[in-house]
């Protein structure tokens, strides 16, 4: 029996995507193609929206739904994971094959890198197989044109049947060819010879469309003689050779975290300064009212958040620009390739490597990236570890600790930092070394993994657009997560109960457990609280002291780190904090997406428990033996 | 030979793939038929993954991959 829009049906489809229509003649059209050639962006630019793309396969694992107009006529668009073929050997391919399947759709719109397109052709075949309503865009042009290749887009559209539109996304070239000849063929479906209306996906078909690929590329492209990527080799001889393969990967991730604190000084000063400053003016707002009121509002609310978004925001703001720019220069990938070696050994798939760094923006998010992992053991490794990966909301803290501690300059403070991040790297190796030995028994499975061509980031809009992300995604978790942190902190600070406050209650209750990880009472009652979000870690600390104490300021990096060592910090505090942050439980949010992706909620326990093992064995060993030397 | 064996900077075809049935399919997704052209570009620092150019795309494959890959030299 073959696959086809009745045999899997709308029934069959995963994930629980929605579609809405804003008008009852709307098109649903989905947008397929090829990991990593420049679907994002053609979404995006059809859209109008600011889905993320990155120049690695795997970028998209879940369906994006935008909107779109041609002339009248509203069409909904559906940006599918990228994927080889529709025989779903992976989740993401999965999803991008019921969508195709279940006729929901109402065209589709095939998009191919004009730089590889006999390989690209191989799914196209395969969806007109399905369906004739395809459409196909020939993406990438202008980066076929630089590397002279000349391809005859009459001549592949006669071929197939169906309309070929050259396009080159990010210059918007060609979109409202696109746009035109979906509902062309939504309303009219075209004929195609190689459409027979279902797919076996077996070997021969697979072998067939492979020749057919061959034969119709034959005809109508014209390469130049010789390597068309001389230039990717050459770079990648040094980015992926034996020599600098490391060190420069060393390099990258120290040039980065350098220019992130280096540049993040500054705004951070005057965000706090403004910040703070405002703080007396609106206490006196409410001074009508009961003391507990501006108490509560203030003090607790606003005067977290306000912390958060000075101390988080400008680091993020720099570093994800910067990392995004890596991102689409297309060096990821090689990250991958060359790590892999070390994956293997831990019997773990190398793309972990791309899990873990979705895992740096937020760890969630690295959780629904393990997808692009096929072997669902390998895939449940990255998902466990994943949280070895700092996030975005444990960045910062980071970054404060270390500059407050141990660094004298924005360099120092870069190597410490990098230092922990490559402790997380080997952290993350060594418990899925453990993992595929005890509970996740297995051998590695076979991997294939693309090396995109290098392409020349779009540094302008990759700035504006990443720092605008990161900005909304900060100031986002600071509203939800910190001011409600920052209430509930201040009525801990304030309440009574038997002439003590429900804080002291609380971190006298776990302050002897905790100084045997090297940390206090407070410290661990602060990770605790900040279950739901890693950001407000570090403002209940420092909240939790001030209302202890007599000082009243918490504004920079200098008055801060008075305030921790009057609160008893020495440099082993400090380096049990940033051991435990890197290494403890996850945040809710990923804890909740690694029972969905995996399904069970024993996974998402284990996520729990096996770094939060890891934190306090490695926080007890460095503050019992740290101990030894003073 | 195997396509592990291929040395970097040299081109040869396959003959035929003896790997299992799964990854046979993933690799013919990708092009990796009988007949296609393979050109090996260079392995990893560690050694392993190795990368090859297939039908214009540049693939990384496992060495233990690559060698149940069989292929026939140019010329």
């Amino acid at each position: 029996m073959g696959l086809t829009s009745q045999s899997v049906g709308r029934a069959a489809r995963k994930g629980g995507l929605v579609i809405k229509k804003e008008k009852e003649d709307d098109l649903v059209v989905a947008l397929a193609g090829n990991p990593n050639v420049g679907k994002s962006t053609l979404f995006n630019a059809l859209t109008g929206m600011r889905q993320h793309t990155g120049n690695w396969p795997g970028k998209t694992v879940t369906n994006a739904v935008g909107y779109a107009k041609a002339d009248e006529r509203g069409i909904v668009l559906v940006d599918l994971p990228g994927c080889y073929s529709l025989s779903a050997r992976s989740a993401e391919e999965e999803v991008a094959r019921d969508f195709i399947l279940d006729g929901g759709a109402d065209a589709v719109v095939v998009v191919c890198d004009g730089t590889c397109l006999e390989r690209n052709l191989i799914l196209v075949l395969q969806i007109l197989r399905i369906t004739s309503r395809v459409v196909l865009c020939v993406n990438l042009l202008d980066e076929a044109a630089k590397k002279h290749i000349a391809i005859d887009l009459d001549k592949l559209e006669k071929t197939l049947g169906v309309p070929v539109i050259g396009t080159a996304a990010r210059s918007g070239e060609g979109l409202s060819e696109v746009l035109a000849a979906v509902v062309r063929v939504a309303e009219d479906p075209p004929q195609s010879v190689y459409t027979v209306g279902e797919a076996t996906f077996s070997e021969e078909e697979t072998l067939q469309s492979v020749r057919i690929a061959e034969e119709i590329s034959r005809t109508v492209l014209c390469l130049p003689p010789g390597d068309t990527s001389m230039r990717d080799r050459k770079i990648d001889k040094i980015l992926t050779g034996k020599v600098w393969a490391f060190p420069t990967m060393f390099l990258f991730l120290l040039g980065i975290f350098w220019l992130t604190i280096e540049g993040a000084n500054y705004p951070s000063g005057w965000l706090s300064d403004l910040l703070f400053s405002l703080e007396v003016p609106l206490l006196r707002l409410f001074s009508w009212a009961p003391w507990w009121v501006g108490g509560i509002l203030v003090q607790g609310a606003y005067r977290v958040t306000a912390w958060v978004v000075s101390v988080m925001l400008p680091p993020m703001a720099i570093f994800f620009p910067l990392f995004t720019l890596l991102e689409d220069l297309g060096y990821l990938p090689r990250v991958a390739f060359n790590l892999d070696k070390c994956f293997q050994k831990c019997r773990a798939c190398g793309k972990q490597a791309l899990t873990m760094c979705m895992g740096f923006g937020c760890n969630a998010a690295g959780v629904v990236g393990c997808r692009i992992i096929d072997s669902p053991r390998e895939r449940l490794i990255a998902m466990l570890t994943n949280t070895f990966v700092p996030c975005n909301g444990r960045f910062p803290t980071l970054i404060a600790v270390i500059t407050m501690f141990f660094a004298g300059g924005a360099f120092a403070g870069a190597v410490g930092l990098a230092a922990l991040i490559v402790l997380g790297v080997l952290v993350t190796l060594g418990v899925s070394w453990v993992l595929s030995h005890t509970i996740l028994k297995g051998i590695p499975s076979s991997f294939t993994l693309e090396l995109p061509p290098y392409r020349r980031p779009q540094i302008g809009s990759v700035i504006v657009r990443s720092v605008l992300d990161r900005t909304v995604f900060v100031l986002g978790r600071a509203l939800v997560a910190a001011a409600p942190a920052g209430v509930l902190i201040w009525i801990f600070a304030n309440v009574t109960v038997g002439g003590e406050t429900i804080l002291a209650i609380c971190t006298n209750f776990l302050h002897p457990f905790a100084v045997h990880f090297g940390l206090d009472g407070v410290i661990l009652m602060a990770f605790i609280l900040g279950l739901p979000a890693n950001e407000i870690v570090f403002p209940i600390i420092i909240m939790a002291y001030v209302s202890g104490g007599t000082l009243t300021e918490m504004g920079d990096l200098v008055s801060l780190r008075t305030l921790l060592v009057a609160n008893g910090w020495t440099w082993i505090t400090a380096v049990c904090t940033l051991l435990f942050s890197l290494l403890h439980w996850p945040c809710a949010t990923t804890l909740m997406t690694v029972r969905k992706e995996s399904g069970s909620v024993k996974w998402a326990v284990a996520s729990f428990l096996i770094p939060t093992l890891v934190g306090l064995t490695v926080c007890f060993a460095v503050a019992n033996i740290a101990k030894l030397f003073i | 030979m195997v396509l592990y064996a291929l040395p970097e900077g040299e081109a040869a075809r396959i003959r035929c793939l003896a790997a299992e049935a799964d990854v046979r399919h993933r690799l013919g997704d990708l092009g990796f038929i009988p007949g296609t052209h393979i050109t090996c570009l260079g392995r990893s620092p560690l050694g392993d993954p190795t990368a090859y150019l297939v039908r214009g795309a540049v693939i990384a494959l496992r060495n233990e991959d690559a060698e149940k890959v069989f292929v026939e030299r140019d010329g």
